[in-house]
């Protein structure tokens, strides 16, 4: 559906180089990174709204690298929603239409979003007047309303109140089922990223750090870089020997044998238990150690235990810390599963 | 209540003197001028003709700025490339120069040495003490406010906008006059009353290129000339007086009020 190849964008200082993505028709793609990445960029790259300095966009098999942003059937949606202040919503919502060739149905599709959207009771009012839920979503039904092949949005649910936001993205979960839009939305929210995209990729500094489905990158990060980016916090450089590895004088083991002798492995924090006795169950790696630090998370501690030389950082519930009585200094136990460590 | 110190007082004599400064000459000669003699003026055919001609060279003057200004404001404020700066500049150049270097200036292209000057002559265009000529003059000097308020108020229209319109199917002239232009349209009429303001109250320039026919600054000061202060202040309320309602009743018709829902 979107074929993107070797993609160039040169903005002064900050440059796009080399992307390389493909989306299937109807995915809904999640694009990550860190401020600053280029995911803007890269989306109005995409909606032919900033110029390419190399590289080809294809949608659908069609070259668009060249075509103007009016003719490529992109919809773009932005953080801050952009709706159009001097025009009702009836008019924003309907600004699209004249440039579109199919018109007949277009009452028909107008009343259904402004049904499934719920927002009959704005129509004669101006943007400005408007809670920001509501004007995300106005700006979905202009977006939607001209029928586009693919829609971007850029960071749709940042500029929500938590109680909106599970309530849009339900919303755009639902539309993304109902249509056959391919979606392509950038955002730095895993649960957002988790709850809603069947693909995704991490941007980092103007690349693409890696692509894939979302469960692989979140549970298989193939560079450090992107372990650190989706929460891994017990990075380590490694020497590999078979399904060995030592961490300075600790042995560990690791799933599979790795092709280098020389690499990382990573441990999600939430798959490292504490206890107070040596865990007796298959788990493999097991190591006594010291509480060197408790960091309050909210709902979470961030408990950090150095074993030796080396400190794990793990995720532990307010409850468990209570009844194991964390403290610093305590002496305790951490385990975790072979199959928990990713190694790259 | 906080007791007011020494700046305070300080700020509060130097902002009266100011305004007494503006105020104090305006107002006396707004009204040194009996009623009896603002009414034998308005009746000067001589009078009426010239304060008409100032506002009809004006608003021409406008006019083109508009025209030719409008795109050029856009692109000031949308784009960013080597050389932006100096472009900038050179507008403003209009600004900084004495007057009647302004009124020399256009003088030296539009006479019989230059081939553009003898390109219009045989067009049958005449600058030196024609209309034309006064209108050439008042652009020139009155341009530049309108191109530096309206680019200002093209910066202030986020781009996201013109995406959006543009994501949508519009073309890029669609987008500008559907949601770029009327978004600006304040802008744009601040613009087009400094430029007219800076045209009407143009001397120098003008009294080089065109003594005649008379605008009415060039009035003023002929009467000023000739019979003295008491002759030249009744022209100059009724100038002052006519500009500043045509400039009010602008802003009040073309303005929309702020909508409500």
């Amino acid at each position: 559906m979107i074929e993107i190849e070797g993609l160039r964008v040169n903005l002064g200082e900050f440059r796009l180089r080399d992307i390389d993505l493909s989306i299937d028709e109807g995915d809904f793609f999640v694009l990550m990174g860190p401020t600053g990445a280029g995911k803007t960029v890269l989306l109005e790259a995409i909606a032919g709204l900033t110029p390419v300095h190399g590289g080809t966009i294809r949608i659908g098999g069609r070259d668009m690298t060249r075509l103007s942003p009016e003719h490529r059937g992109i919809g773009i949606m932005y953080q801050d929603y952009s709706l159009f202040p001097h025009l009702t919503i009836t008019r924003n919502i309907t600004y699209g239409l004249r440039y579109q060739k199919r018109r007949k149905s277009s009452e028909k599709l107008f009343g259904q979003l402004v049904d499934d959207l719920g927002i009959g009771h704005l129509l004669k009012r101006y943007p400005e007047t408007l809670s920001g839920g509501e004007l995300q979503r106005v700006a979905l039904a202009r977006a939607l309303m001209v029928e586009p092949k693919v829609i971007l949005l850029d960071e749709p649910l940042s500029a929500l109140d938590q109680s909106f936001r599970e309530e849009i993205r339900l919303l755009l979960k639902k539309i993304h089922r109902d249509s056959h839009i391919t979606f392509f939305m950038v955002t730095h929210d895993f649960s957002e990223a988790l709850t809603l995209a069947t693909k995704a990729a991490i941007m980092n500094s103007g690349a693409i750090a890696q692509t894939g489905t979302i469960r692989d990158i979140f549970q298989k990060p193939s560079s450090s870089f992107v372990a650190n980016f989706v929460g891994m916090k017990n990075i380590f450089p490694v020497i590999f020997n078979g399904t060995e590895t030592r961490i300075s004088a600790l042995t560990i083991e690791v799933p599979q044998p790795h092709h280098n002798s020389t690499g990382h492995i990573a441990v999600r924090p939430e798959d490292i238990v504490i206890s107070l006795k040596p865990f007796e169950s298959s788990i493999r790696n097991s190591f006594p150690g010291t509480v060197r630090g408790i960091i309050d998370q909210g709902f979470l501690y961030e408990v950090h235990v150095s074993v030796q030389d080396v400190v794990f950082k793990s995720l532990v519930t307010k409850g468990a810390a209570l009844d194991l009585g964390l403290d610093i200094g305590a002496a305790v136990y951490i385990s975790f599963k072979s199959s928990a460590v990713h190694i790259f | 209540m906080v007791k007011k110190g020494p700046f305070y007082w300080v700020s509060i004599s130097c902002g009266m003197m100011v305004l007494a400064f503006i105020l104090l000459p305006l107002v006396e000669m707004l009204t040194a001028p009996s009623g009896a003699m603002l009414k034998e003026t308005i009746h000067d055919k001589n009078v009426v003709r010239s304060i008409w001609l100032s506002i009809y060279t004006a608003m021409a003057a406008a006019g083109i700025s508009f025209v030719v200004g409008t795109p050029l404001a856009y692109v000031l404020a949308r784009s960013h490339f080597r050389g932006k700066h100096l472009i900038e500049s050179i507008i403003d150049l209009p600004i900084v120069i004495p007057h009647p270097v302004v009124g020399i200036a256009i003088l030296s292209v539009a006479g019989k040495n230059h081939w553009l000057g003898t390109l219009m002559s045989e067009l049958g265009i005449r600058i030196m003490g024609s209309t034309t000529g006064i209108i050439t003059v008042l652009t020139f000097v009155g341009m530049p406010f309108y191109i530096n308020a309206l680019k200002s108020g093209f910066e202030s229209i986020s781009p996201r906008l013109e995406n959006v319109s543009r994501s949508l199917g519009a073309s890029m002239w669609s987008t500008f006059i559907r949601i770029t232009f009327p978004l600006a349209w304040r802008s744009v009429l601040v613009g087009l009353i400094m430029c007219s303001a800076r045209a009407i109250s143009e001397f120098g320039a003008v009294v080089v290129v065109a003594y005649h026919p008379m605008i009415a600054p060039v009035l003023i000061y002929e009467r000023y000339e000739a019979y003295g202060l008491k002759y030249s202040q009744p022209v100059a309320v009724w100038l002052v007086l006519i500009c500043l309602t045509l400039f009010l009743a602008l802003r009040v018709l073309a303005l929309p009020r702020k909508k409500t829902s």
